[in-house]
């Protein structure tokens, strides 16, 4: 199997397994006064302590752990939302993940204030249209670093600067989660207070993730129970996932600038390929602010549901909009926010590269789609 | 050979799947996602639901084949359930899985087996398909009580030609056996009656809300015209119907006639129920040209038995006259065409002749 479904998810670096393999020994919970607690503890402040050093962050407690992207999406909106007292205005845009949107929503129906803010066709937010649409109740700002589906950059740091001219009381949030592989996340660089990551989309396990919280952010918390997490986040910790996805987030960092380079030479010949074979190719999203893992591309006259079984029979993984609990495709909202339309969007598969793609992949992959649309012609 | 089999989680098309699998085909699961509830997710209640997708998704994991989902909630809803809203708007009753096999799964599904690099397509149904050298044949299942080829009549030489039905050749407990000498999770599955879009729900719930012209209320009048009652919509009733007249009479009575513009229910008593004959619409046969033989049994219900009848062309379709006159004909039913085992044809009932 051809795997381009990074974006989806993308396999454990050996150095996340690696992370894993003391933890038969290391059982503790971290919260508790004796040895074997100690142990455990003191992996996870390890842990915390190089997650916020890889961030930026300008202190540890800045770091709180999560069980993946969307829990730490939820504690950032409605959290915030939350933590004034009622439930206040939170602006977020068009393109988010739905662990954004819906957490929107739901301040919304606690009887808060969304605003969804529009994308332009290349599925970019204009800052000064988000900044507009801040008010004196704004209590967060939500606009992801790279989009999921597309994998379209956001100007986060001009959402930042712009939506502090309005109301500088307002929170800014970016969810990192697809872009933390391939870009240069840092908190100060963007101008966040707070950014979420997913420990599975760069090599870590599934489930686990973290939110950095921005010192003297207050937030109130979506989990309830325990005072772990400084009260941020109930629930036993999990020092095993934790300090696997560290390590990932680790060998990421290291790995980048090379992933960079690496990845965005099978995607561009995979795509230069497919151009030449495939009149009508289209590439959606913007052409200049793109992650350089992610290929989202439109075959005229093909629906993606055909399309990503017929590639799956012929030994290659790809995506479309974002699959349901049945798994049947739905039409992708962030390219209905982009203008298209819903034919053009039904048409619309993502390929995404990641860390075990092989300059060869390319020319493998190419090959399977033309063939694939050859016999389907 | 590769074969897409069409599978909804029950315990048919389970082993529809698994025999294909052991007969050497090479098979693509798919499960056709035709209703969803408002949040854009398939019902949690009723049939057709996420537990019943899962249970094909097992049972395709179990037998080692591909699965997928594939979305049919646009074209079902287009040709499945407004039809069936507009049937019970002018009176009739119709027969949503006949316009399901006509238009989703055995044209649709069928064009798109191709597509997905499937030769031909298999389902569940208790029918069998017959490959004879004038033609491919359509006949009923094995088992007499769980026949279903009055519901696939429609079905052309072409359709035939690309369709697998394997269960046709075995009884209920044989397909029983067949899932639980494989240990198939859907082995002991209860069976699914139930229509997918009214949910668990009453079928008239789900009309008075989408199609509320449907829950007018109206009088209950005798053959005289005289009213004898009131109801709350005339798509509580259907042609035949004994029960729930919420009419007090000391003889036994039945609707006979459903007037929907006026929303009116007609009663009588068994005989006024018998009718002669019917106009039968839309017919299709499936050596593709009617039967040189006009006598024919005729079925006019899924659950009724075939009773012998003539058939005759008419400027509005085919005229079918019973040997004896029948209770329980409504229009909007499938009347369909056999002889002995084969079926011959079918189409829609417009009206009954009295």
């Amino acid at each position: 199997m051809l795997y381009l479904d990074h974006a989806a998810t993308t396999p454990m670096r050996p150095e996340a397994w690696e992370a894993l393999s003391e933890f038969k020994e290391v059982y503790g919970n971290p919260s508790g006064v004796h040895a074997t607690s100690r142990a455990a503890k003191n992996r996870l402040e390890v842990a915390r302590e190089l997650a916020a050093d890889l961030l930026g962050a300008q202190r540890t407690s800045e770091i709180v752990f999560t069980a993946g992207g969307t829990e730490a999406d939820n504690l950032a909106v409605v959290g915030a939302a939350l933590a004034t007292g009622s439930p206040g205005h939170v602006v977020v845009s068009a393109v988010e993940h739905k662990a954004v949107l819906e957490s929107a929503g739901f301040v919304d129906r606690l009887g808060g204030h969304a605003t969804v803010v529009p994308v332009d066709g290349d599925g970019l937010v204009d800052p000064a249209v988000v900044a507009a649409s801040v008010n004196p109740d704004t209590t967060v700002v939500s606009v992801m670093t790279a989009n999921n589906e597309t994998g379209t950059l956001q100007p986060v740091a001009e959402v930042a600067e712009a939506v502090r001219a309005v109301n500088p009381a307002t929170l800014v949030h970016t969810d990192a989660v697809q872009a933390f592989i391939s870009e240069p996340v840092k908190v100060d660089a963007l101008g966040v207070d707070l950014l979420s990551l997913a420990g599975h989309k760069f090599g870590g396990p599934k489930g686990v993730g973290l939110l950095y919280v921005r010192d003297g952010v207050r937030l109130e918390p979506v989990v309830h129970g325990g005072s772990q997490e400084m009260g941020r986040r109930a629930g036993t910790h999990n020092p095993m996932g934790i300090a696997s996805m560290v390590a990932a987030m680790k060998a990421t960092v290291a790995d980048r600038a090379a992933f960079r380079r690496r990845v965005a030479d099978v995607r561009d010949t995979f795509e230069a390929d497919l151009a030449a074979a495939v009149p009508g190719l289209a590439v959606n999203g913007s052409l200049d602010r793109r992650l350089v893992q992610h290929s989202h591309l439109g075959f005229p006259g093909h629906t993606s549901e055909t399309l990503l079984i017929r590639f799956d029979q012929a030994g290659l993984a790809a995506a479309a909009g974002s699959a349901c609990q049945s798994g049947a495709v739905e039409v992708s909202h962030v390219l209905a926010a982009m203008g298209m339309g819903e034919t053009e969007a039904a048409e619309a598969v993502r390929f995404s590269f990641g860390w075990t793609s092989q300059p060869s992949d390319a020319k493998v992959a190419a090959k399977i789609v033309t063939e694939v649309l050859g016999v389907l012609a | 050979m590769k074969v897409v089999v069409a599978m909804s989680g029950g315990v048919d098309s389970s082993v529809a799947a698994a025999m294909m699998v052991e007969a050497g085909y090479d098979v693509i699961g798919v499960t056709l996602k035709q209703w969803e509830d408002a949040d854009g997710h398939l019902p949690t209640a009723g049939c057709c639901t996420v537990g019943d997708a899962e249970d094909a998704r097992r049972v395709a994991a179990q037998l080692n084949i591909p699965y997928y989902v594939l979305d049919y909630v646009e074209e079902f809803r287009r040709a499945v359930v407004e039809p069936f809203g507009h049937s019970y708007l002018a009176g009739q009753t119709p027969n949503p899985w006949v316009e399901c096999n006509r238009t989703v799964r055995f044209k649709a599904l069928l064009e798109r087996t191709a597509e997905l690099g499937g030769d031909v397509l298999s389902t569940g149904h208790y029918a069998r398909v017959a490959w004879h050298p004038s033609g491919y044949q359509l006949k009923r299942g094995i088992d007499s009580g769980k026949d279903q080829s009055y519901v696939l009549y429609m079905l052309t030489q072409q359709q035939l030609e690309r369709i697998r039905l394997p269960i046709g050749e075995l009884t209920k407990p044989q397909v029983r056996a067949y899932a639980t000498r494989l240990g198939l999770r859907t082995a002991n599955k209860p069976d699914s009656q139930e229509i997918c879009f009214v949910g668990d729900g009453n079928y008239r719930d789900f009309l008075a809300e989408h199609f509320p012209e449907t829950s007018r209320p109206g009088r209950i009048v005798d053959a005289t015209g005289r009213q004898v009652g009131s109801h709350d919509g005339t798509s509580g009733f259907t042609i035949g119907q004994r029960r729930g007249l919420g009419v007090a009479l000391q003889e036994p009575r039945y609707v006979v006639d459903i007037d929907a513009p006026t929303s009116t229910i007609v009663i009588g008593d068994r005989d006024d129920l018998l009718v002669k004959g019917c106009i039968v619409r839309d017919m299709s046969f499936v050596t593709g040209r009617p039967p040189l033989e006009t006598a024919i049994q005729v079925k006019v219900r899924y659950r009724s038995r075939p009773v012998a009848a003539q058939m005759v062309a008419v400027d509005s379709g085919w005229q079918v006259d019973f040997d004896d006159p029948q209770a329980a004909v409504a229009p909007g039913q499938a009347a369909v065409l056999y002889h002995r085992d084969l079926v011959i044809g079918g189409g829609t009932i417009s009206s009954a002749l009295r």
